[in-house]
This record gives structure tokens, C-alpha cells and sequence, in this order.
């Protein structure tokens, strides 16, 4: 007893020890002279006295340090089963931090990420969003991957001007709800569900359909548009499941295998998709395959194998051989963090360079000072085109990219590694549809 | 003469003694499955001809009838799975009255080492070379001993320490056990380049067997296919069952498990040590688990670090229904489920033109089973009616 | 293993008694307030002071002072630092709101678990139930259940306080009644079912009638209408700030009242009879307490403070969605209570106050120190990040609580002496009482 006791304060001291060392850390920087006032801040103080000087000759000189810190946040799920894309967010903006984080630190900025964690909860992205939104450093947020957790985020950032840029939430919601603040680089679960029907119904030829999604607000909410669309056109459903089983689905299959449609269409993400269409074809299903962009990665041919072959995918990315940018970053990501990029990391690196892009404009517009949170959403809603690797961006007034390109994508037969095979996916179709 | 003659009638006794508690409960297993399976398909038609005239568009009962076939060979599977879980379960029940929370980790580990063992033998080549059942063999065997061993540790280190503390304590230090296995699996599969999402790779089984075609109409046909890793899984779990029987019922090991089962302190008393014993279960229950994950990874193809937990809570609900701390009971309460589960997840959505979603349901039907049985046979199906204490 | 006391007991006694206690307890006080008003800003150091700031609240209840100086202490910091710091910083009042709502879910959790010795692992189910009745009901919503139905007027919000209050009691008596006959583990595992049932439910109620909107959630939900005086208070500050002011006010109110209600049972002959059954549930029979009715009370208590919070939690957030209700939140409550000490009212106030701050600020703060050091170019590997390990974390702390502290940081007394009997039965070795008292004052 004696001795658990000790371990027990061992433990304890060891705790409180770790503390203290994370406390003698170089606590920030000495205060910013700006108060701190977050929400409801007066829109544009009056800089003091600088603005008389001629910015123009700044550029030249050597970037003096110290004109404060500027963070950008991530906010997307680090820990739990949807990790996976939640950290795929974080690193893609971490590179892309990495890499056009010079625009900023030019200017004479120190730049830091700051990623948090939302558990893919609602209550605790509120809580992260109530965080960002105490720290002024932070300009600009890139997330959320839940769609709900954006939600329930959303007000917060809106109270304090601050702008969030999506790189996977799809859900129509989020820029129909009048978010003044809410962008996203990825296009609309309505728009996806219906472009799917239709290349579905027009060019695959398939006179029926059975959908399963996962669930989720994503994954049902483009099956549930796909659903729509087929009811209207005249396309067959045959059945409409959800499930939340990641691993085995024998019992739906064998419904599927019943009903015999043309195609099976799956809205979700790949990691349930793959052992789906896995198993689908280890019982004879012949039905073609369709998914929205959630479908969209190597890993999706690497859990999959021969069974997604040949497969057709939706996306709002554009591939590779469009963007040959994209094809650096999936080296990058690969080389840095030891797995392929997943879904959604490509556009938090898009998501991250709007947000760059506004702050330097912001700056620069501010006479080279570190500008406010208004100045850097007004910079992000007048950014004109931005030209990322994954798209070009526009902002409608809702935020939706005006013009998204949606693709119609196939998976290449190709054998070979999973990651290089996926970058010879072809387009079969582009679309160019502005938002609803 | 007559003394030497002895031994032999003996021998010949224990023999046929050895194969009737082998196999006879396994007689008894094969009764309910047989039993459960008629009921079930009986319960399902009568209900499909009832419901026939609310749907215009399909022919409900040929609908029903028509994916009858594969619905059994589904919920055997099921059924399957779940027994060789449910046996961890009752077998740590059965000698120290605690549930191990942590068994469904204890199964996902054992797919984890299945699909790490299938990564390194397709990173040197091997895999595609290696015919199928050695691989079978010597997959599951790896996972019994990663799962098996693990299991031992987690008890030598988060359950030995609390014997003899109040009921709950163990439980929540099992539960604490399940939560940290999710991630340090994760940690792992991540470090090694497994990923989350691990590819459990095999060599190529071949296509699915046709057992019949079941026409619909006249130009079309439903083919009953029975893929060739739901047959390997139901062999391999069929001789870890004859196995397990053998070594409970007619070994000097199994005699001493089951003493330390019904009286701890008397065993002892006897001379059997009782940790080695308790830590000699924890083996084999956690084998078993880890070999039903081995087997579940080959057939499902894909593993990840939660994918333990709701099939260790159904596992944990077979053996409550079958009477939890009996191994037949486990067996049978574990294949009864898997029956309930397919044709839940298989008609409901059917029988109700899709207002409810089949699959969803499933679990609810589990865990109301779970409630009725506690409630109304908290023995179980083959569960003597042991007084509780309370 | 003697009595004697060793040198920092010693101090303790001396700070904890007596005039030097008021005068510690006042100077720790204003030091933190003062250091955390001067700290408006979102860092570590305040992090760290918030921290501090919020521990002198388990000072003063430890100390032995003038119970209305406790009170008015412990006032000033609730009722007058905190809010005013909120108004400079909205992150904390934040943290203190979610605080306040959990350790009303902790000391709910308490009443089954730690007195009545229930483990119910499906505790965040009642706490659905109330915030999707609040949902449902204030949102357009309704129409879609009972079609021309229109949402209820959001100043009914504190009326559905008691009718969350209600519904989970009545959710907890429907649930418990047929689950309690059972064995404390199996009832784990049982209500574990129900709780995963309830949340199923919630993502698969959109058909065939859309009740809670699936998977998608439910948003919009309206709060209550701000009261004027608040606005008469704190004047210049937007509305999104007095209402998370008016919110920490309600959280508090409730969390008031629950601890309020909670330590009237426990000293009851109910909660007498609670730790009875805990203890020996056939003694308790046999000394003719009615055990079915006293279980299925303790369940229907716990029950109708989740309700009750419930209601509250869906008008803060004003959006919600089922992934809030899974399995994980109610280990996690479950966490907080174990921490604290199973049966402690002030155990279970901590746990759920350390937990909370651990999940939201704590460290997400670790995390992001430690990778402000990677870019240093420290050399800490890529995949260690403590913020993504949260299960792990949980994991890990019930482990070594059960074999090092089953009873808790701040263990109940008589929670204790159950767990000492057991371990005298097994062990020979049995330490004085002080020893491990002077251990949970450390």
C-alpha cells in the first residue's frame, strides 16, 4: 500500500513537473500595444501617424522583425475515428503555412499555426472557436471537416469578424445560413449529388441505383441530393441505406444483391467505401460504382484494390494532371508526414493560401501593419481569383467559390503503387457551374 | 491377468467419455443453429406474406425468399464472429465473475498483427506465392499469440492488482484498458506506415463458390454465392471450437479451470495455483480473440484501431444470452445473435419499404436482446440457474 | 507509518487553521483575480492563471474558515470576477459555462455511481434527451413531427428547464426499471446498450417521421430572451457577450441548485439508505430499505439533472447533432466522477471542473506549445501530440486511479473505509486514517 502511495505521488509530481516545465517555456511575446477588445471591436481605428510614411520603399529593406505575431487556426478533429481527414486538414495547412508563409514573414511578421482539436463535437468546437476568438494574433481559420461542428462555430466567428475558410465542408448550410464570414473552397453537396445523377443517368447509362451513405452530415447529405435528383429524372431507386458499420457489410450486400441495380452509388468517406466495394465484388456484384469526393484518395485504391478499378468518382478537386501543383504537394505530404495525402488536405493547403493571401493584401493595404480581423475578410470576400492547386477561387456574396468546377473523374487501371496510380486518374468530364 | 487387463476397458472409457464432452455440446450448438435458423426464416415468410399486399412495386415474399439463402450463410458468419468473442468473455466470467471490458481491443489487436503480418510478407514478396490455407494458419496463429499475450499482461498489470477490490473497480480499469488500446494501436499503425485504416492483405482466395442460381425471372437469376473467406472463417472457427471443448472437458488443465471457476479458495486448497490458471484463461480467451480478429480482417479486408469495439459489445450480449461463464452458451448465444442480426439488417428495410433502415436498427435489436434476456432468463439460453449474488 | 507529521503537513495544518488561514486564503485570492484581470489576453501564462484562479475555489472550500466567509469568497470570484473577466475574454467565461454544465453532469452521474454504486454507462442518453427536447421544440422543427405545430416562444425556456427536469426523470424511470434487478456489471453494460440505443436513435429518427433531424442536426435553436436587467448591468457590451454572461449565470444557477439538492439527499435517509445498498445490498434489504424503489430513485435523480442540463446545453449551443452523445461523453463523465472520488459531492465538482479544463484548455495548450517547439527545432517527434491521445489520456487515468486511488482526489468518508475493508480482506497492510488525508490535501 505504502508503495502505491509513493508511485501514486511519483506520478503526480511527475505531472505537476511537466507543468512547470511548459510554464518556464517562453511564455509569448511581450503584450501587443493594441487592447484587446474581440467582439464587437470598432471596425477600422485610425492608425496613428504611420500611414504618412511611403510604404512603397519598404519592400527593399530587410523584413524588420517584430511587427507582432500573426496565427492562423485550424480547427478540424485530431483524435477519434475521424482523425484521419481531421489531421490530414491540420497538415495540409501546416505545409501550406510552410510553404507561402514567406509572403507574411517578408512583410515582417512572425507566423505560427495554431491548430486545435474539435473532436469532430460541436460543443467543443464552439468552446476552440471561443479560444480563436479571444486570440488576437489569429486572422483567419481554416476548417472545419463536420459540417455541424462548422455550425456551431460559425456564430462565434462571425461576433468577432473572423473568417473561416472551408476546406471540406460541403454542406449546403454553411454559406445559406448568411455567415458573412463563412468561405469554402470545395463545392456543394447539392450541386455534387445532382452532377453525379446526371453523369450517372446520361453518360454510365444506368437505369437504377441503390445508395448507401454513412450517416454522417456529408456522406447523407449528398446522398440524400443524389436521391432528389434521381427521383426527379426518372432514375430508379432501388433502396437507400445508411449505416455507420466501417468493416462489415455482408448485410446490406445481400439486399443489393437482390435488387440488382446498375449502380450503386455511396456517399461517404473512402475508408468506408473501400472494404464496401471490396466485399460488394467477393460476392459477384457487378453493379458500377459512384461516389462524391469523399471517395477522393490513393487510399481509397489501397484498401480497395482491383475492386475500384475503373470506378467513377465526383470531386471539386481538380487532379493532378490539371493541376500539376497538387502533385508536389502529394510529394511533400508524403515525404513530411509518412502517409498519403488524404481528402481535403489539398484544399486546407488552398484554404490556408486564401487566408495568406488576405493577410498580406490586409497588411499591405494597412500600411504594412498587422491588420484587423475585418480588414482581413474584407480582404478575403475582394480577393478576386485566387489561382490555389487544387482550383481557381472566386467568392460569391454567400461565399461559395463562384464558377466551381466539378469533376467527373475515373479511377486509372493501372497497376502499381496506390499513390502515383491515383495521380493518372482521368477526367471524363468537367463542369463549370456556378453556385446555386 | 486380470490385473493387466484393467487399464484397457479404462482407456477405452475416457475415450469415449473425451469425444462425448467434445462434441456433445457441440451436438447442442448444431441444434440451435439448425432450430434458430428455421425459426428465424419461418417467422420471417409468415411476416413477409402478411405484409404482401403494402407493397405494390416488389413481390415481397419472393422478394423475401429470394435472398433467404444468403441471409443464413450471412448471419452463420456473423454468428460465427461473435461466438469466438463471446468465448473470451465467458471464459474470464466463468473464473472470475468480471467482465473484461477490454476484449474487444483484445480482438482488434489480433486483426491489427494479422494485417501487420500481411503487410511485411507482401513488402518481401511472398504473399501472392503462398498457398491459402498455410497462410490461414500461420496468420491466425500469429494473432492468437500477440492477442493472447497481450491479454495475459493486461491482466498481470491492470486486473491482478484490484482482485478482491469492490465489483466495479475492475471494470473500470477495463475499461480504462479499452480505451487506451484504441490509441496506442492507433499510435502504432500510424508510426509503422500501416495507417489508420490498415489493408489487411491476403493472398487471392479465388472468386466466391456458386452454390445455386435462384432465378427471379425469366432472364434473370440470383446467383447463392458462398465467398470463400466466410468459408474459411466458419471451418477455422468450427475446429478452435472443437479445440477449446477438448481442452476445457477432457484435459487435466481444463479440469483445473473449471475447479478455480466453481471455488477459488478450494481449488487452491487443492494445489492448483490459481493465478497461473486465471492468467492461463486470459490466454486462451484472448487467443480465441485473437484469432477471430485474424479471421475477421481476412474476410473484411480492411482493419482500424475501433473496429473491436462494437463487436466485443454484441460479442459480450451472445454470451449473456447464451449464460454467460458456459462455453456452449457462448457458441450458441453468439450464432442466435448473428442469425437476429442478418435478418434484421437484411428485411427490416424491405418489410417496411424503407422507413426504417435496416442496418441501423440492428444494433438496437442487439442491445434490446441484451435487455429482454437480462430481464426475463438472465441465465441464458443454456445457463443453469445459478442463484445470483446479487 | 507514524503520526508524527512531516514538514509540509506541518505548514499545511498551520495555513489551514486560524487567522493565517483567512489572511492565506484572502491574499491567494485577490493575487489570482488581480493577475487574472491584468491577463485579458488568450495565452499559457493565462492559461496558467486561470488555472490558479480556479483552485482557490477548492482552497476555500478546504480551508477552515467561517463558513460565510467561504461563501462570500467563493461569490466573489463566481459571481463578480469571472463574468467581468468574460467580458474581456470570451474563451474563459466559455470554459467556465461547459465546467459548469459538466460538473452538473458529474454530480448527476455522482448520485448513481457514487451513492447508489450504479455504474451507468450510458449517462449522456438523459442528457440528450433534454437538449433534443429543447431542440425539437423551439425550432421549426416541431412542424415537421406535427405538421402546423409552431415552435414553442423561447421565454417558455425556463419552464423546460423543469420540464427537462421531468423528462429525464421520467427517461431515467423508464429506463431503470427494468435494468436495475440486474447485477452492478451487467447493468454497466446494459445501460452502455441504452445509451448507444438513444444516440442510434438520434441518427436514424429522420424517417420514417423527421423527429430529430438525423444526422444533420438541428440548428437555430432558439435561447432565451435576454433579460433587461442584464443589459442595465453591462451596458456597452454587445449582445453575443451578454448572453454568454446570462448563459454562465443559468449554468451556475442550475449548477446551484443541483449541488444544493444533491447534498440535501446525501445527508438524508435516502442517501443513507443509497450507501447502504452500495455497501451491502442485502443488509440493506434485510434492515427493510425498499432497494428497487431507492435504485430506481438514484436513477431517476441522476437522470433529471442531465434533463434538466440538457435543456440548457441546447440553448447555448443552439445547434446539436448526435456525435455530442456518444459513448466517449459518458466515459468522460464517468472519468470526472473517479477522479473526484466515487460518492464525493466536492470530488465530483473537481473532477468535472479538471476534466473539462484538461479537454478544452489544458491540452490543446500542451499541443500547441509543444509544436511551437518543433518549430524551434526541438526535437520532438511529429506524432506525439498529447491532443490527440484524449482516449488514451481517459484511458490511462482510470487505469491508475483504480490501483492507486480508487477513492479518489477528494475521496468520500465513508466511500473510503468501504474501499479500506476490501483491501484489508486481501492485504495485511492497513495505514492510518491521516496518513492518507494529509495525501489529498497535498
Amino acid at each position: 500500500m505504502k508503495k502505491q502511495q509513493l508511485a501514486f505521488h511519483i506520478a503526480l509530481g511527475a505531472t505537476l513537473a511537466a507543468l512547470l516545465a511548459a510554464c518556464a517555456q517562453p511564455t509569448p511575446a511581450p503584450q501587443q500595444p493594441e487592447p484587446t477588445q474581440p467582439p464587437a471591436a470598432e471596425p477600422t481605428q485610425p492608425p496613428a501617424a504611420e500611414p504618412t510614411q511611403p510604404p512603397a520603399a519598404e519592400p527593399t529593406q530587410p523584413p524588420a522583425a517584430g511587427k507582432g505575431k500573426i496565427k492562423i487556426a485550424t480547427q478540424s478533429p485530431l483524435s477519434g475515428g475521424q482523425a484521419a481527414l481531421g489531421v490530414g486538414i491540420r497538415n495540409g495547412a501546416e505545409l501550406g503555412l510552410a510553404d507561402m508563409g514567406k509572403m507574411l514573414t517578408d512583410l515582417g511578421f512572425e507566423v505560427e499555426l495554431a491548430p486545435f482539436d474539435d473532436q469532430a463535437k460541436p460543443e467543443v468546437g464552439a468552446a476552440n472557436a471561443k479560444n480563436i476568438a479571444s486570440d488576437p494574433d489569429i486572422l483567419c481559420v481554416v476548417g472545419h471537416l463536420n459540417s455541424g461542428v462548422a455550425l456551431a462555430s460559425l456564430p462565434t466567428y462571425r461576433d468577432v469578424s473572423l473568417a473561416m475558410v472551408s476546406p471540406a465542408n460541403t454542406n449546403p448550410k454553411i454559406t445559406e445560413s448568411g455567415y458573412p464570414n463563412a468561405f469554402r473552397v470545395v463545392g456543394r453537396d447539392d450541386v455534387q449529388g445532382a452532377v453525379g445523377e446526371e453523369f450517372a443517368r446520361t453518360e454510365m447509362g444506368v437505369k437504377s441505383v441503390y445508395i448507401i451513405h454513412d450517416k454522417t452530415d456529408y456522406g447523407q447529405g449528398v446522398a440524400e441530393f443524389f436521391r432528389q435528383q434521381a427521383e426527379k429524372n426518372g432514375l430508379q431507386v432501388l433502396g437507400f441505406e445508411g449505416t455507420e458499420e466501417k468493416s462489415n457489410f455482408e448485410s446490406i450486400l445481400t439486399p443489393i444483391l437482390a435488387a440488382n441495380p446498375d449502380l450503386i452509388y455511396f456517399g461517404g468517406i473512402y475508408d468506408q467505401a473501400a472494404p464496401l466495394f471490396r466485399q460488394a465484388r467477393d460476392r459477384g456484384i457487378t453493379a458500377k460504382f459512384l461516389g462524391p469526393d469523399g471517395l477522393d484518395s490513393p487510399e481509397l485504391l489501397k484498401l480497395a484494390g482491383d475492386a475500384v478499378k475503373g470506378m467513377y468518382y465526383t470531386s471539386v478537386a481538380a487532379p493532378v494532371s490539371q493541376f500539376p501543383d497538387a502533385a508536389k504537394f502529394a510529394e511533400d505530404y508524403k515525404a513530411k508526414y509518412n502517409e498519403d495525402a488524404p481528402p481535403f488536405s489539398a484544399q486546407a493547403y488552398d484554404a490556408m493560401g486564401i487566408c495568406i493571401r488576405a493577410i498580406k493584401d490586409a497588411a499591405e493595404k494597412n500600411g504594412g501593419n498587422k491588420p484587423t480581423r475585418e480588414q482581413v475578410l474584407q480582404a478575403i470576400r475582394e480577393g478576386g481569383e485566387y489561382k490555389g492547386i487544387t482550383g481557381t477561387y472566386k467568392f460569391n456574396a454567400k461565399g461559395d467559390p463562384e464558377k466551381a468546377v466539378y469533376f467527373v473523374l475515373q479511377v486509372s487501371e493501372e497497376d502499381g503503387d496506390p499513390a502515383v496510380v491515383w495521380n493518372k486518374n482521368a477526367v471524363v468530364k468537367k463542369l463549370e457551374i456556378p453556385a446555386p | 491377468m486380470a490385473v493387466a487387463a484393467i487399464p484397457t476397458p479404462i482407456v477405452r472409457r475416457t475415450l469415449r467419455m473425451t469425444l462425448a464432452s467434445v462434441f456433445g455440446p457441440l451436438g447442442q450448438v448444431f441444434l440451435f443453429v439448425v432450430g434458430s435458423a428455421v425459426v428465424l426464416s419461418v417467422v420471417t415468410v409468415l411476416i413477409a406474406v402478411l405484409l404482401r399486399g403494402t407493397r405494390t412495386d416488389v413481390d415481397l415474399v419472393q422478394a423475401t425468399l429470394v435472398i433467404l439463402p444468403q441471409v443464413l450463410i450471412d448471419g452463420l458468419v456473423r454468428g460465427f464472429l461473435f461466438a469466438t468473442i463471446a468465448l473470451g468473455y465467458t471464459m474470464v466470467y466463468g473464473v472470475l465473475e468480471f467482465i473484461n471490458f477490454a476484449h474487444g481491443e483484445i480482438f482488434m489487436v489480433g486483426a491489427f498483427a494479422g494485417a501487420a503480418f500481411g503487410s511485411v510478407l507482401a513488402s518481401s514478396g511472398v504473399l501472392s506465392a503462398l498457398p491459402v490455407p498455410l497462410y490461414v494458419v500461420v496468420a491466425v496463429l500469429v494473432g492468437m499469440a500477440v492477442s493472447g499475450l497481450l491479454a495475459v499482461s493486461i491482466e498481470r498489470v491492470a486486473y491482478r492488482p484490484l482482485r478482491g477490490a469492490p465489483r466495479l473497480v475492475p471494470l473500470i480499469s477495463a475499461i480504462g484498458v479499452s480505451l487506451l488500446l484504441q490509441d496506442a494501436v492507433r499510435l502504432i499503425a500510424n508510426l509503422s506506415g500501416l495507417g489508420f485504416n490498415a489493408r489487411f492483405q491476403t493472398p487471392n482466395f479465388g472468386p466466391p463458390i456458386r452454390l445455386a442460381e435462384i432465378p427471379v425471372s425469366p432472364d434473370r437469376a440470383i446467383p447463392l454465392i458462398l465467398d470463400v473467406r466466410a468459408l474459411t472463417f466458419i471451418i477455422a472457427a468450427i475446429l478452435m471450437l472443437i479445440g477449446l471443448n477438448y481442452l476445457v472437458n477432457a484435459t487435466k488443465l481444463g479440469t483445473a479451470i473449471r475447479a478455480v471457476a466453481q471455488d477459488r479458495p478450494t481449488a487452491s486448497l487443492m494445489g492448483i495455483n490459481v493465478n497461473q490458471i486465471i492468467a492461463l484463461t486470459f490466454l486462451i480467451g484472448g487467443a480465441l480473440g485473437g484469432a477471430a480478429g485474424v479471421l475477421f480482417g481476412i474476410r473484411v479486408g480492411t482493419v482500424n484501431p475501433y473496429v473491436g469495439f462494437l463487436p466485443g459489445l454484441k460479442a459480450f450480449t451472445a454470451a449473456v444470452l447464451g449464460g454467460i461463464g458456459n462455453i456452449p452458451g457462448a457458441m450458441v448465444g453468439g450464432i442466435v445473435l448473428g442469425f437476429l442480426e442478418a435478418f434484421v439488417a437484411s428485411y427490416l428495410s424491405l418489410m417496411t419499404a424503407g422507413a426504417f433502415s435496416g442496418a441501423s436498427y440492428a444494433d438496437i435489436v442487439a442491445f434490446g436482446i441484451l435487455i429482454l434476456i437480462l430481464i426475463f432468463k438472465p441465465s441464458g439460453l443454456l445457463g443453469e440457474a445459478v442463484s445470483q449474488k446479487v | 507509518m507514524s503520526k508524527s507529521a512531516t514538514l509540509p503537513q506541518a505548514i499545511a495544518t498551520q495555513f489551514n487553521r486560524g487567522p493565517l488561514a483567512y489572511a492565506a486564503l484572502t491574499l491567494y485570492v485577490l493575487v489570482t483575480s488581480a493577475l487574472l484581470l491584468a491577463n485579458t489576453r488568450t495565452s499559457l501564462l493565462t492559461d496558467i492563471i486561470f488555472v490558479l484562479f480556479l483552485f482557490g475555489l477548492l482552497l476555500i472550500y478546504r480551508a477552515r474558515v467561517v463558513g460565510g466567509y467561504k461563501l462570500a469568497l467563493a461569490a466573489a470570484l463566481l459571481l463578480g470576477v469571472l463574468p467581468y473577466f468574460g467580458t474581456q475574454n470570451a474563451f474563459y467565461v466559455e470554459l467556465a459555462i461547459q465546467a459548469a454544465i459538466f460538473v452538473t453532469l458529474a454530480l448527476g452521474l455522482n448520485v448513481v455511481v457514487g451513492f447508489a454504486g450504479l455504474l451507468d454507462l450510458g449517462y449522456v442518453a438523459f442528457f440528450a434527451v433534454g437538449a433534443y427536447l429543447w431542440g425539437v421544440l423551439s425550432t421549426p422543427q416541431i412542424a415537421q413531427i406535427a405538421p402546423g405545430a409552431s415552435p414553442v416562444s423561447p421565454s417558455m425556456f425556463y419552464l423546460f428547464l423543469a420540464v427537462g427536469l421531468l423528462v429525464g426523470t421520467i427517461f431515467g424511470i423508464l429506463l431503470g426499471f427494468p435494468v436495475l434487478r440486474l447485477r452492478g456489471d451487467y447493468l454497466a453494460i446494459v445501460t452502455l446498450g441504452l445509451g448507444e440505443v438513444i444516440r442510434v436513435l438520434a441518427v436514424n429518427l429522420d424517417r420514417p417521421v423527421n423527429i430529430t433531424n438525423g444526422s444533420q442536426g438541428i440548428k437555430d435553436i432558439a435561447r432565451p430572451p435576454l433579460p433587461e436587467v442584464l443589459r442595465a448591468i453591462l451596458p456597452g457590451l454587445g449582445d453575443a457577450q451578454i448572453y454568454q454572461i446570462f448563459i454562465y449565470l443559468m449554468a451556475l444557477l442550475v449548477l446551484g441548485v443541483t449541488v444544493l439538492v444533491v447534498y440535501r439527499l446525501k445527508n438524508s435517509r435516502i442517501g443513507r439508505a443509497w450507501e447502504a445498498i452500495r455497501e451491502d445490498d442485502v443488509a440493506a434489504v434485510a434492515m427493510g430499505i425498499p432497494i428497487v424503489r431507492m435504485k430506481l430513485l438514484a436513477f431517476a435523480v441522476g437522470a433529471s439533472f442531465a434533463g434538466a442540463m440538457g435543456v440548457l446545453f441546447a440553448a447555448k449551443q443552439q445547434f446539436i447533432n448526435p456525435p455530442t452523445f456518444d459513448l466517449l461523453r459518458s466515459i468522460g463523465i464517468l472519468a470526472m466522477v473517479i477522479l473526484g472520488g466515487m460518492g464525493s459531492i466536492p470530488g465530483a465538482m473537481l473532477g468535472g471542473a479538471l476534466v473539462t479544463l484538461l479537454d478544452l484548455q489544458l491540452l490543446p495548450r500542451i499541443a500547441m506549445e509543444l509544436s511551437a517547439l518543433k518549430r524551434q527545432g526541438i526535437g520532438i517527434p511529429d506524432w506525439f501530440d498529447p491532443a490527440q491521445y484524449q482516449r488514451a489520456l481517459f484511458g490511462l487515468l482510470l487505469i491508475l486511479m483504480m490501483i492507486f486511488r480508487p477513492a479518489g482526489v477528494l475521496p468520500d468518508e465513508r466511500r473510503r473505509e468501504e474501499l479500506r475493508e476490501g483491501e484489508a480482506e486481501t492485504s495485511a497492510e492497513v495505514e492510518p486514517a491521516a496518513q492518507s488525508r494529509a495525501a489529498s490535501t497535498s
